[in-house]
């Protein structure tokens, strides 16, 4: 029963919907064709359930017990136990009635009845409705709507049943209603007019129970009643007093019906308010777990592991001395990320490198020396060299003049390990974030990064707009910029790095350079005094970057004059191009060019007070936002800022290069003023004369051929 | 940032990297304490840091009961070991308690008062351009033409116009102050006979009102305020919206508006002066700004948006 019952409930509102009138025509068919209703009902609740009320449908009208109301309702309102679970001597009113809708639906009888129109269903009961009883049903169908009437109990009944089925679509049905329906009238339908007779003197306070009863039914969709509906419409409008209310109150209405929803929208914006703050937090719990997580594999690969992780949180310290520094407890999660990093990731070598600043998010950067051997094959784009025919090859004439314009050819990357590429960054937004890592940098976007200056937004896939545009998106102008300041600010004291064994050749060839550097085991250590008093204490670790893009420089003539001998008439580029030097590896930081009359790097002590416990702070002016510390023995490396590098002029971008010659400019082509008369006259003259003299020469020559042939 | 939760508001603003070293932050709790007492200031701000070539500036900011008062400012800065004792640069605080200042110190502790700054000084500084020395009386000098009258005849000379670091002091910090120092809605309220408290029941914003830069007001005296239209102004609230919002700024785009730590941090860095941050967390009272950096505008932001 139960289970079927969401079914009949679900059918019976549909019904309901539909055919208000075959419904209430459906009551009074439970009425008139009593027996064969009843027999349908009992039939059809007899496979359903286990007991069925033996009351006969009129029974199912009969007042007198509030409970069968409940029952009645409660295939409508709420599944109760089956209405046919109690006991007949209760039988609910409606339940039967109710049964006796989903009945139909299931006999063949009466599902004509409900499913079919109105009228020609209540013909069919009209033939078999007794006559006594047809008139109340006739002037209760007429009167459907009214409700002061003779014997009324059954019109009562209907009535308000009426009205609801016949204006709501979907209606629940209160058991309130008949509650009170029922306690003021019988619905005996046996005896209709005894019920009547007793009701007839509190009609009209019946009437006004029904109407109440019916405003406060609630309906199905919303939940709302139209009392309460109207109940707070009219305070509203009472509060507020508007003008022409008669003409608003349908906005008043709705407005009214429109609060209902915003108040469950707010208690779902509470939720979602803090949501961000746990995810964050969950994210970084996972990292303070992680080190739990492993057990004894971890004391094998703690040697390892204490090898390339950096000691962050001592570096933090020295730098905190500094006034630079991202807080005690932000730098332990970048510590605890960085370690989960070294633990993902082959790495023999890792170091904070610094934060960058972005306009959404910003940039935690990781520089990672990976294990040898170890390296991620990145996917590598080759950059096909364009060149372009100057179209004097092929000897078809129909051919389209081919552009001379040779795209300058494209200078290669610097191998992974080497140069630029030396090491490889990794970069996350927030502690607890995956790492990424960042491509290779080429050549060429680093030129193009030095022309432009944008804000970091803190996605990686942002396109960057810019002119001359850049070859790439924010990853790679990230790494291009993280190069940049890498070569410009890393530094270290004197003498703590020195250059490896010394190879036979001391001669520097134009691409042999000192590239590697190791650390000095004599190193002893500089005074902090001394590191602060003079910059030439302090050396880059980090190879200079040419103009043209790279650390090593690289001949973009030596390839193509291999393929291009044929062409050497028509090339246009100088057949040499200077070399590109860049001061050598290790050169002390007192070399650096001054920015219009400011020095490159500002020094200081860290403490004034104690001097003797300070340390030597570095500080960039070129790139805002580089520190370096050391206390003799120990330095490091830190940036923390935009990215941008400082100039005290602005910025003006790059003018777009002047337009390309069309064809080369020559006689043939090259327009000339016409000549003017009188040149033409003189040129003519000229001619003339000329022709003039060759004649007199000729008529000579004539003369003496004539007179040699006289000879 | 207020002196009273000095600590607590470093470690609020740390995500952008400057801060200050303990032996700093030590002093500085002390000498605001001394600072306060001595010019009866109502409250300290430490404003911030200039970073100079040689020296950086520390700069503090007492205000007095009408909170948008012109403020007195003061700055300190570190003697460099080794380098001659500069000119005492101490001048008399203003005589009217209504007025905030702003100070500056010599050494480690002793704090010195800025002049109010006006128009002119913003004039002449600024023909100057690049990083500030670090030295209150070094003088930048800047050739000017000028035209002098001798007589009937009208010259055009070369006159070189020296500006003091000091001047120049002044008035970027006066630029900066006007341009981005940020305060929450509600933070503040205007009682109706003019002068400007603050509210004691401010709780913070919402989360949702966090992240809006609508939220947030200039702290200066407002100039778009009259600008907007009276349908504008019908919702705006008469005790607690009478600033300027950050959501009209040009160039649009100009703030960075960040939240850090899941939720439980909102950080706005300008962009057009960088180095200010402004951080809040939402739903609690913390709220300040710290301005280090440079002391320059950044010119080129339309570039780089």
């Amino acid at each position: 029963m139960e289970d079927s019952t969401p079914l009949k409930q679900k059918i019976q509102h549909q019904e309901l919907g539909e055919t208000g009138r075959p419904w209430e025509e459906m009551v009074t068919a439970s009425q008139d064709p009593e027996p064969a209703l009843s027999e349908a009902s009992e039939s059809e609740q007899g496979p359903e359930t286990g007991p069925q009320p033996r009351s006969s449908p009129p029974g199912i009208l009969q007042s007198g017990a509030s409970t069968p109301v409940d029952d009645l309702v409660g295939p409508g309102v709420s599944s109760p136990p089956s209405p046919s679970q109690e006991p007949s001597s209760t039988p609910s009113p409606l339940a039967p009635a109710v049964q006796d809708l989903m009945a139909p639906w299931q006999s063949d009888k009466t599902t004509s009845v409900i499913s079919e129109a109105g009228t020609p269903h209540f013909d069919h009961l009209e033939l078999s409705s007794d006559n006594g009883e047809s008139t109340p049903h006739q002037t209760c169908q007429s009167e459907g709507n009214t409700f002061h009437q003779s014997q009324q109990t059954k019109c009562h009944l209907y009535g308000p049943r009426d009205v609801s089925y016949n204006n709501s679509k979907r209606k629940e049905l209160r058991f309130d209603i008949f509650q009170e329906e029922d306690s003021n009238s019988n619905y005996d339908l046996d005896q209709p007019e005894s019920g009547a007779s007793e009701v007839a003197p509190s009609m009209l306070e019946i009437a006004i129970q029904n109407a109440k009863a019916y405003l406060l039914k609630s309906s199905s969709k919303s939940g709302l009643n139209l009392y309460d509906h109207l109940s707070e419409m009219l305070t509203k409008v009472l509060d507020k007093r508007p003008e022409n209310a008669v003409d608003i109150i349908e906005n008043v209405s709705q407005d009214v019906k429109m609060e209902h929803f915003s108040i469950k929208l707010d208690t779902l914006q509470n939720e979602n308010e803090m949501l961000p703050a746990y995810e964050i937090a969950e994210k970084q719990k996972a990292l303070f777990l992680q080190g739990n997580l492993e057990g004894a594999d971890q004391e094998m690969e703690d040697e390892i592991a204490e090898h390339s992780l950096p000691n962050v949180m001592e570096s933090a310290f020295y730098f905190e001395q500094a006034g630079v520094g991202l807080g005690t407890d932000e730098t332990y999660r970048i510590f605890l990320a960085l370690k989960q990093l070294t633990d993902t990731h082959p790495i023999q070598k890792c170091r904070f490198w610094g934060k960058i600043l972005g306009l959404e998010m910003n940039y935690i950067v990781a520089e990672v020396e990976f294990r040898e051997g170890e390296d991620e094959e990145e996917v590598e784009e080759e950059d096909e060299p364009e060149e372009r025919d100057n179209g004097d090859n092929e000897a078809n004439e129909d051919e389209l003049p081919r552009s001379f314009y040779k795209a300058p050819q494209s200078i290669p990357k610097e191998e992974s390990r080497t140069g630029a590429n030396k090491y490889v960054y990794f970069v996350c937004n927030e502690p607890g974030r995956p790492w990424v890592k960042l491509p290779g940098v080429t050549p060429a976007q680093i030129v193009i990064a030095r022309k432009i200056k944008k804000f970091f937004t803190g996605r990686l896939d942002t396109p960057i707009v810019s002119y001359p545009p850049f070859p790439g998106n924010e990853s790679n102008y990230l790494r291009a910029q993280i190069a940049r300041i890498s070569a410009g600010t890393q530094v270290s004291p004197l003498g703590f790095y020195h250059f490896g064994e010394e190879e036979g050749e001391e001669e520097e060839e134009t691409e042999g350079r000192r590239d590697s550097f190791e650390e000095n085991p004599d190193f002893e250590g500089i005074q902090v005094i001394d590191l602060v008093e003079s910059l030439s204490n302090w050396v880059h670790h980090v190879q200079h970057i040419l103009p043209q893009g790279r650390c090593n420089w690289f001949n973009p003539i030596q390839k193509s004059e291999e393929e291009e001998e044929e062409e050497e008439e028509e090339r246009e580029e100088p057949d040499y191009i200077e070399q590109e030097v860049g001061p050598p590896l290790l050169t002390p930081i007192s070399e650096d060019l001054e920015i219009q009359n400011i020095p490159p790097w500002t020094t200081r002590l860290s403490s004034n007070l104690i001097p003797q416990y300070a340390i030597a702070v570095l500080r960039s002016n070129l790139w805002t936002g580089a520190y370096a510390f050391s206390n003799g023995k120990k330095f490091e490396n830190f940036y923390i800022g935009w990215g941008h590098k400082y100039s005290p002029d602005s910025y003006t971008p790059p003018v777009p290069p002047p337009v390309y010659q069309e064809y080369p400019s020559g006689p043939e082509i090259t327009e000339m003023d016409d000549p003017s008369v009188e040149e033409e006259q003189a040129f003519r003259a000229a001619q003339e004369a000329a022709v003039n003299s060759t004649e007199e020469n000729e008529e000579t020559e004539e003369d003496e051929d004539e007179e040699d042939d006289y000879d | 940032m207020d002196e009273e939760s000095l600590l607590l508001s470093l470690e609020l603003a740390s995500g952008s990297g400057q801060g200050l070293s303990p032996d700093r932050r030590a002093s500085l709790l002390t000498s605001l304490m001394l600072v306060k007492r001595d010019y009866r200031f109502d409250r300290v701000l430490f404003w911030g840091r200039i970073l100079g070539l040689v020296a950086d500036y520390y700069i503090a900011q007492g205000l007095s009961e009408d909170q948008l008062a012109p403020r007195k400012t003061l700055y300190r800065w570190r003697r460099r070991p080794g380098w001659l004792r500069p000119q005492d640069d101490t001048e008399e605080p203003g005589a009217s308690e209504g007025q905030e200042g702003v100070g500056a110190s010599l050494n480690c502790m002793e704090w010195s008062l800025l002049p109010p700054a006006t128009e002119e000084m913003e004039m002449q500084t600024s023909v100057v351009k690049g990083r500030f020395m670090g030295d209150p009386s070094h003088a930048y000098e800047h050739t000017e033409l000028q035209k002098v009258n001798e007589g009937e005849k009208v010259f055009e000379e070369e006159v070189v116009v020296q500006i003091k670091e000091e001047t120049r002091l002044v008035s970027i910090i006066d630029q900066i102050d006007k341009a981005v120092a940020v305060i929450p809605r509600g933070a503040l309220f205007k009682t109706p006979f003019g002068p400007i408290r603050v509210n004691r029941t401010f709780e913070g914003l919402s989360s949702s009102e966090a992240k809006k830069l609508s939220s947030y007001f200039h702290f200066r005296e407002p100039v778009e305020l009259k600008n907007k239209t009276l349908l504008e102004k019908a919702d705006l609230d008469p005790s607690l919206d009478f600033m300027d919002s950050l959501e009209h700024d040009i160039p649009k785009g100009s703030w960075s508006i960040q939240m850090e730590r899941g939720n439980t941090l909102v950080v706005l860095r300008s962009l057009l002066w960088p180095g200010l941050t402004f951080y809040h967390a939402p739903r609690t009272k913390n709220y300040g700004y710290i301005y280090v950096g440079t002391g320059e505008k950044n010119i080129d932001l339309p570039f780089m948006l």
